[in-house]
């Protein structure tokens, strides 16, 4: 039996705002595709204010999927549509008291049905960015699709490589023939094949830039990404440069934002092209990444 | 309130009596079997004793034939990596869509050496096609490995008849039969059947403790190797106490077999018929016309199995479900796919395993609180509408899937 939190249950036995809502004129419909349970969100906005006056659900799905509904309802209820897209994932799941890893997805899930129906509110059509696969790392919550996609962006040959750019495997390691499957399936269409002993990817040559130089460049990448973060309510600042190791602030809505490890990975990606070296980019506030790795 | 546990399926308690029996062996015989001494040689005589228990429930010719193992999955294991040692030259294996994971994972593993595994389809009822099956028996084929009886659903499969068929074919024939020993009478010395697993723990024996059924004259080749237990086909001291109560369990399924086939058999359908009634859009998955005494598996429209186990289990009744959530995996069951079941319906199965523990006020209780629950649950569900589902309920919702 999966190890659900009292808070969970509590909204599982008895959940808040279940059923249908009258007179909702916001109703998003999503359903999460890695599990089959599917949710509908009915939302009653003031038109004046924007503000949510009454928001109800009716939930396919398991324990945590009722219970993650049933807290959203509750978050976003008084907000106006602008406050309540801010919450995230993460905030349904902390509200909860946590979601074992496996039931990530049912907040996520809430989260989606939350911007679907506010789309729908607002006469927008509303599409989803992400693809969902199963659960690999079950100690970081990381996915095949991730992995994957990780592996063919970055050229990963190895395991080692895919701990070092996504954290799976990094903890227990049993999830480790998993991964192995996943790059003889990715080098196979690369043309190569998987060497089990295979080292890490080979750490590019200092690129002979002086500690300013690189600090410049550093600042440079940050800057060019800053419009994209400034547009979604965020920014980013740089703290220090410690070696390989680069520290930033993740501020504004990036900051606890559940896309902010997949935001990282981005700009820790264009830091490695620009400067030609290996970096680790690691936030120095609470963010999602530090969250999992606690 | 005592709990009512109706998931035997999954696992089943020990016998009162069987615990009694094992006592002995943990404290006053402790022995090494192997021991020239007389600390081992009572053991040894416990162990021969429980090997001819275990045979007179399959009905086995020989207790030579009985190799004690550690599971039914290691038993799988051993049967079917044995099956394609022993015959190199064949590269094939024929299995089902709906066997339990200790055989399907390894089957696909297999796969990756270079085996060509045949999985066989079931139909809506979770029947093999034997024309299929025929088809495919060629002599190519090392090994088949067909369930007795679903774990799902109880369904039996055609073993003794397929056996017949493997052995014209030169094919060795292995069944997993964790579900059907105990509850099936067996008497394998009059089948063609090869090899077949059995498992303690679903029979009122311990965990940890399991037997291959290995025919007089089978090619054999040892999973393990190094000492000489169970005549060198499976090393490793004994597992003398689990060994001794696996024995005494198998005696005493042989003497409940009646009373499995026809009292457990009744209190089975009474629930399913009751419940069937009183819950609209529900249905029972497999075949009931052929399938274990002890098992019902209820399809309940609309709503998700994990969020109906919550909630029985808050009263304190155990059942299990083939829905996604509750395995781990994302996926739900396998054998509902395999059949077929629309996704609305087969993530709302759950399964009812009886065992001849299970009584009458048990039964009675359930029947009055799955109802309830199940329209408790309708409630939340955007596929239901008051008393019933939404008029065309996957026009009504239709999410869009991330």
């Amino acid at each position: 039996m999966w190890d659900y939190s009292d808070k969970v249950k509590e909204h599982f036995f008895e959940p808040r705002n279940a059923g249908v809502l009258e007179g909702a004129n916001g109703v998003g419909d999503v359903g999460s595709i890695s599990c089959g349970d599917a949710l509908r969100l009915m939302l009653k906005v003031e038109p004046e204010t924007d503000i949510i006056l009454d928001a109800h659900f009716q939930t396919f799905g398991c324990g945590s999927a009722i219970a993650s509904s049933s807290a959203l309802t509750e978050m976003i209820k008084g907000k106006t549509l602008d406050e309540a897209l801010k919450v995230s994932n993460q905030d349904i799941a902390d509200y909860l008291d946590g979601l074992p890893p496996e039931k990530m997805h049912c907040s996520v899930m809430g989260r989606e049905a939350l911007q679907a129906a506010v789309a729908n509110y607002r006469g927008e059509v509303w599409s989803d960015d992400h693809e969902e696969g199963a659960l690999v790392c079950k100690c970081f919550a990381i996915d095949a699709v991730m992995i994957e996609e990780t592996i063919r962006a970055n050229n990963l040959s190895s395991v080692q490589d895919v701990t070092n750019y996504t954290k799976a495997g990094g903890g227990c390691s049993s999830c480790h023939e998993g991964i192995e499957e996943i790059l003889v399936k990715v080098l196979v269409e690369r043309g190569e094949t998987f060497k089990p002993g295979g080292v890490a990817k080979e750490e590019a040559a200092p690129a002979g830039m002086t500690n300013l130089q690189r600090i410049r460049k550093i600042e440079a990448v940050l800057e060019s990404v800053r419009p994209q973060l400034k547009r979604d309510g965020g920014d980013i600042e740089l703290v220090d440069v410690d070696g390989k190791t680069i520290y930033v602030n993740m501020t504004g809505a990036c900051a606890g934002c559940q896309m902010e490890a997949l935001t990282l990975q981005g700009i820790q990606q264009k830091l490695m092209e620009e400067l030609k070296e290996f970096i680790k980019i690691v936030p120095t506030k609470t963010g999602a990444l530090t969250r999992a790795m606690k | 309130m005592t709990g009512i546990y109706l998931d035997n399926n999954a696992t089943t308690r020990v016998d009162q009596a069987v615990v009694e029996a094992m006592l002995p062996y943990f404290t006053e015989q402790f022995g090494n079997p192997s021991s020239m001494h007389s600390f081992g040689n009572k053991v040894g005589l416990a162990i021969k004793k429980a090997r001819m228990q275990v045979q007179e429930l399959l009905g086995a010719e020989h207790d030579s034939e009985i190799i004690f193992t550690s599971c039914g999955t290691e038993s799988d294991s051993t049967a079917i990596l044995s099956a394609l040692k022993a015959q190199p030259e064949r590269k094939e294996i024929i299995t089902t869509t709906v066997e339990h994971p200790a055989v399907l994972t390894l089957c696909t593993w297999l796969e990756k050496d270079g085996y060509k595994v045949h999985y066989l389809s079931v139909d809506d009822k979770g029947r093999l096609d034997m024309d299929e099956y025929k088809k495919l028996l060629t002599d190519q084929v090392a090994v088949v490995s067909v369930m007795w009886a679903n774990n799902e659903t109880g369904t039996f499969f055609p073993v003794v008849e397929m056996a017949e068929l493997a052995h014209a074919a030169g094919a060795m024939f292995h069944t997993d039969a964790v579900q059907a020993v105990g509850k099936v009478p067996m008497s394998l010395k009059d089948t063609r059947i090869d090899m077949l697993s059995v498992s303690g723990h679903k029979l009122h024996a311990p965990k940890g403790v399991g037997v291959l059924y290995l025919k007089r004259g089978v090619r054999f080749r040892p999973l393990l190797r190094g000492g000489h237990q169970e005549r060198g086909r499976r090393a490793g001291t004994e597992n003398t106490t689990s060994i001794v109560g696996l024995g005494k369990a198998a005696e005493m399924a042989l003497e409940a077999m009646e009373f499995e086939n026809t009292e457990v058999a009744r209190l089975r359908d009474k629930l399913e018929t009751a419940i069937l009634a009183k819950v609209p859009r529900s249905f029972v998955t497999g075949d009931p016309s052929n399938r274990l005494p002890n098992t019902s598996n209820i399809a309940f429209e609309f709503i998700e199995g994990e969020a109906i186990l919550l909630l029985l289990n808050k009263f304190g009744i155990a059942a299990s479900s083939g829905s996604a959530c509750t395995s781990g995996s994302l996926e739900p069951s396998h054998v509902m796919r395999a059949m077929g079941i629309p996704y609305t319906a087969a993530h709302g199965t759950v399964r009812f395993s009886l065992s001849r523990y299970s009584t009458e006020d048990e039964v009675d209780r359930v029947i009055q609180v799955v109802p309830e629950i199940i329209a408790q649950l309708r409630k939340l569900s955007p596929y239901w509408e008051g008393d019933g589902p939404a008029a065309e309920p996957e026009k009504a919702f239709a999410p869009t899937y991330a």
